[in-house]
Parts: structure tokens; sequence; C-alpha cells
């Protein structure tokens, strides 16, 4: 089987991509391929025009800058995966990156392709709502930097307008006290997730929660952001079983599931509170455990 | 159409595709390297996995433009009937194929397995790494066990340090 008819462009620059979209409705950007060529080969997508950008090396860039780590839209999963400076500022990025489908796909799929596409069970959307990430796109009328909880619009579809380019994700780096988990259940490996949590938990010195960040996936139409259900944990120096149940029941109050063939929406709630019941204590054990070595993982 | 320049296992090629061609369609029904299998073209299977400048990526997801200018490996580029690479041999050994039709897939993500390796691949990392593999007769137990002993063997000949003469040297 074959993809219908597409005129292929492959610019070298982010101006000349904003200006193919600009100038052609049907015109989609094409990065991995690894989403948009499977709904390609099944004609559910046909673009007439395809903008490969690939070759625009201005997007593809990994650093480290005022304790953040800045991504351009081009870096690989697998580069995620296995980077040491990723490891050091946003390690929670390297495992969600590990969870992403299959060893191939990761060598190919990119930041700003899973962003783009939406999928509300993808492990980077998660994680980066969790991390308070931000987003940088430009289109036809300039550069703008958004929220990532911005960009997210609804099932599958994010708020880029049609000639925008998601050029950068700022992550802010982790410090020390912070622990941070993401975990979630899939059939099998590489599949996609049915449920997900990432979490993010900041210990003072003293060892009481300062702040805690989560964000769940394949839950609702988006990542969903969990942090008004587990604003109860601050302030408390330990993480009684009781209390831990009482925020995962609060959590399965904000999440929006649906049901398809691999589960009900009661199963996804289900599914939420028992790995936010196992997520939150890693989380929390890691946190104490960076307070302990000084901040270093 | 389009013409493209490729270097397919060290060979240098052009040839004619239409965008929409995806590389695997052109190396088999364009070059005539039908060891790159398809079968699901989702993404989901592994069987059309090839290099693409040395790293493994799925054939069935790459349109042949893409891969213009740029070097393409696949599983005829890799050891020869007389001469099987050592993951080729390890699978013969290991029965660790039954109708062969996943072995090409199963071979070129093995082989970049086994070079990331270090001496540090377990049963589990290789079926992580492998996962994008599917096959449909050995059950993967032989297959694991060949992409392990691929491993052994790669790490044994590594351990030779660099400025000790090989056995080639030795004996010629
Ligand atoms: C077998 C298989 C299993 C998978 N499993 C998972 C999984 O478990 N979890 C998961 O999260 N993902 C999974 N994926 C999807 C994979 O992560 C994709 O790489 C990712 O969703 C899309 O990234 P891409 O770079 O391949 O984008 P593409 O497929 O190239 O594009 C996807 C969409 O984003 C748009 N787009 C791409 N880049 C930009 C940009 N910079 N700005 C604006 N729009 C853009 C495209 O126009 C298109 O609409 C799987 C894929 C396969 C084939
Ligand atoms: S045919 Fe490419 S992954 Fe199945
Ligand atoms: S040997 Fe038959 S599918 Fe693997």
């Amino acid at each position: 089987m074959r993809p219908a008819r597409f005129d292929y462009l492959a610019p070298t620059s982010v101006a000349d991509v904003v200006s193919v979209l600009g100038a052609d409705d049907s015109a989609k950007v094409l990065a991995g391929g690894q989403s948009l060529v499977p709904l390609m080969n099944l004609r559910l997508a046909a673009p007439t025009q395809l903008v490969d950008i690939n070759q625009v090396a201005e997007l593809d860039f990994l650093r480290v800058a005022d304790g953040d780590l800045h991504l351009g839209a081009l870096i690989r999963h697998r580069r995620l995966e296995f980077d040491p400076e990723v490891a050091r500022v946003a390690p929670i990025l390297a495992e969600a990156a590990g969870l992403i489908g299959h060893p191939q796909v990761r060598n190919r799929g990119t930041v700003g392709g899973s962003l783009a596409h939406s999928d509300p069970s993808a492990e980077l959307g998660c994680a980066l709502l969790a991390l308070d990430a931000e987003v940088t796109v430009q289109g036809g009328t300039g550069r703008r930097s958004l929220p990532i909880a911005e960009l997210f619009d609804g099932f599958f579809t994010t708020t880029l307008e049609d000639d925008e380019l998601i050029c950068q994700v700022r992550v802010p780096g982790t410090v020390p006290g912070r622990g941070w988990v993401i975990q979630e259940y899939a059939p099998r490996a590489g599949d996609f997730a049915v449920a997900s949590v990432a979490a993010c938990i900041d210990l003072a010195p003293g060892g009481g929660c300062v702040r805690v960040r989560a964000a769940a996936g394949g839950v609702g139409p988006t990542p969903i952001d969990l942090g008004s259900a587990l604003g109860e944990l601050v302030g408390e120096t330990e993480l009684s079983e009781g209390l831990l149940r009482h925020v995962a029941s609060r959590a399965a109050e904000v999440i929006r599931p649906a049901a398809d063939l691999r589960a009900s929406a009661e199963d996804r709630r289900d599914l939420l509170q028992v790995l936010l019941v196992r997520a939150l204590p890693a989380a929390w054990t890691r946190a104490a455990g960076s307070l302990s070595n000084g901040g270093a993982r | 159409m389009r013409e493209i320049a490729l270097l397919v296992n060290g060979e240098p090629v052009s040839v004619e595709v239409d965008p929409r061609e995806h590389l695997a369609d052109v190396l088999r029904d364009r070059l005539g390297l039908t060891g790159t299998h398809k079968a699901c073209e989702q993404g989901a299977c592994g069987a059309c996995t090839v290099h693409l400048d040395g790293t493994p990526v799925l054939s069935c997801l790459l349109f042949a433009v893409q891969a213009d200018n740029r070097s393409v490996t696949t599983v005829e580029g890799v050891g020869t009937t007389e001469d099987l690479a050592p993951i080729q041999r390890a699978l013969s050994e290991r029965h660790g194929l039954q109708c062969g039709f996943c072995t090409p897939g199963m071979i070129m993500q093995a082989l970049d397995v086994v070079g990331r390796a270090n001496g540090g691949l377990t049963p589990e990392r290789v079926r992580h790494e492998m996962s994008g593999n599917l096959c449909r007769c050995t059950g993967y137990v032989s297959i694991v066990d060949a992409v392990l002993d691929a491993a052994a063997e790669s790490s044994s000949v590594a351990a030779v340090p660099d400025n000790e003469p090989t056995q080639a040297e030795v004996s010629g």
C-alpha cells in the first residue's frame, strides 16, 4: 500500500518552512515520520504537500543554559534516552523517552513531532507538562513562546496555527531535593500507554514537601495536570498510606478518561490510582536521596 | 519523479523515484534487494529495518527521497553465504529462524544492539532493544541467545588491545 501522491520539499531554514506552510493550507510538516507516515500509509492522512524539516539544522540542537535544558524540535527520542546532559538536567525525560515505542521508532521520532501530534498517551507530553516546559513556535506572524499546557487543545489537536512550526522546548532543570518518576501501564513493551503518570516532588532540607507537580497521560483528551489534586502533599513530612490513597482518589476525579478497545473509563480511573500510589513514594524517595547526596543524582 | 543518489551497501546508485515511494519499495522493486521485507507498513513489526547512515530505521516509514545522498545498508550488505557475519552464524547455530521472514530486520537491529553493547548485554536488555522486531515462529528465545552469542564474540574480538598484533598479522 502506498500513500496518496504528494509534492515534496526539504527546506533548510525555519523561515522557508514557515513560508511554505503559509502559502499552502494543505502542506504538512514531516519530522520523524513515525506518526504521520503510518497515517499516510493507511490514507487516513493524504497531504498534497510535505515539508520535510529534517534538513533544518537550526532545529537540531540540545544545550543547557542557565540550568535549563533547551531542545530543538528535531531532537530524536533516542538522543533524549541516552544523552548524558539530559540525564543530568532533566532525568525524567530520559526515562520517558525510553518508554516510547521501539528503538527504531525512537531513532527517528522527534520531540517536536510528538508534541505536534498531541497523542494524549504520549510520554513526552505527559513528562513535559509535569516539568512545566515552555514551547517556542514560529509562524507567519513571528515567534511566540507558550507554556506547554497551552499547546494541547484536545484529542490529537494543538493550538498551533496552520503555518506555525514548533521550534524548541525549554525544560526547567532539576534542582537539589527534587525527585521524579514516570510510570505507565502498557500491555506490551513499546505499546502506547493505557495510562501513565509523571511526578516531581520537591523536599526542603528539613524533609518537608514544598512542591509537587504531576501529570497523567491516556486518561483524557490531552495530558492532564494533576497539580490541583495533589496539593495536600505540600507541607507534609512523610507520605502516609492514608494520604497517598486520598490524593490518588482526588486525582481520579480530575481526569477525563474515555473508553476504548483497551480499557474502560473506569479501568483507567483505577489504573491512574495504582500508578500514583506507586509513583509518588518513588519520587519522594528519590527526592530524599537527592537531598542526602547534595543534589547529585 | 526525481533523481536521488544513494550509497547502497557501499555501492553508489542513482534512481528515479516518486516522493511517495518508501525506501523499502525502492530497495525491493527498483534495486532488486528483496532481503528487506515489508509486513505491517505501520512501524510495528521491524521486518523492514535497514541502516540509514549506520542507524536502524524502518524503511516503510521513510520515503526514498529522504535518503538522497545518504548511505543505506540492507541485509544484502551483511556477510556472504560463504562468510556469514557473527550474528548470521549465531542465528543459524541457535536455530534463531524458522520461516525467516523476520530475520533480515532482526539482523539489522541486532547489529546495532551488538555494536553498542560494550560488554553489558543481558537477556533483558536484548529483549528491550529488539522489542520492535516481531517473530511469528521462534518464540524469541533462540533469537535472544543468538544476539548474546554475537555480542560475546564481538567483545572477545574487541578485547584484543589495539597495539597487539592480530593473529593474521602474526601468521602473515
Ligand atoms: C510502532 C510505533 C509505536 C509508537 N509508540 C509510541 C509510544 O509508545 N509513545 C509515544 O509517545 N509515541 C509512540 N509512537 C509515535 C512516535 O513517538 C512519533 O515519533 C511521534 O509521535 C511523532 O514524532 P515524529 O517526529 O515522528 O513526527 P511526524 O510523524 O513526522 O509528525 C507527526 C505530526 O506532527 C507534525 N509535526 C512534526 N514536527 C512538527 C513541528 N516541529 N512543528 C509542527 N508540527 C510538526 C506533522 O505535521 C504531523 O502532523 C509510536 C510510533 C510507532 C510507529
Ligand atoms: S513493515 Fe515496516 S515495521 Fe512492519
Ligand atoms: S522466523 Fe518466521 S517470523 Fe521469525
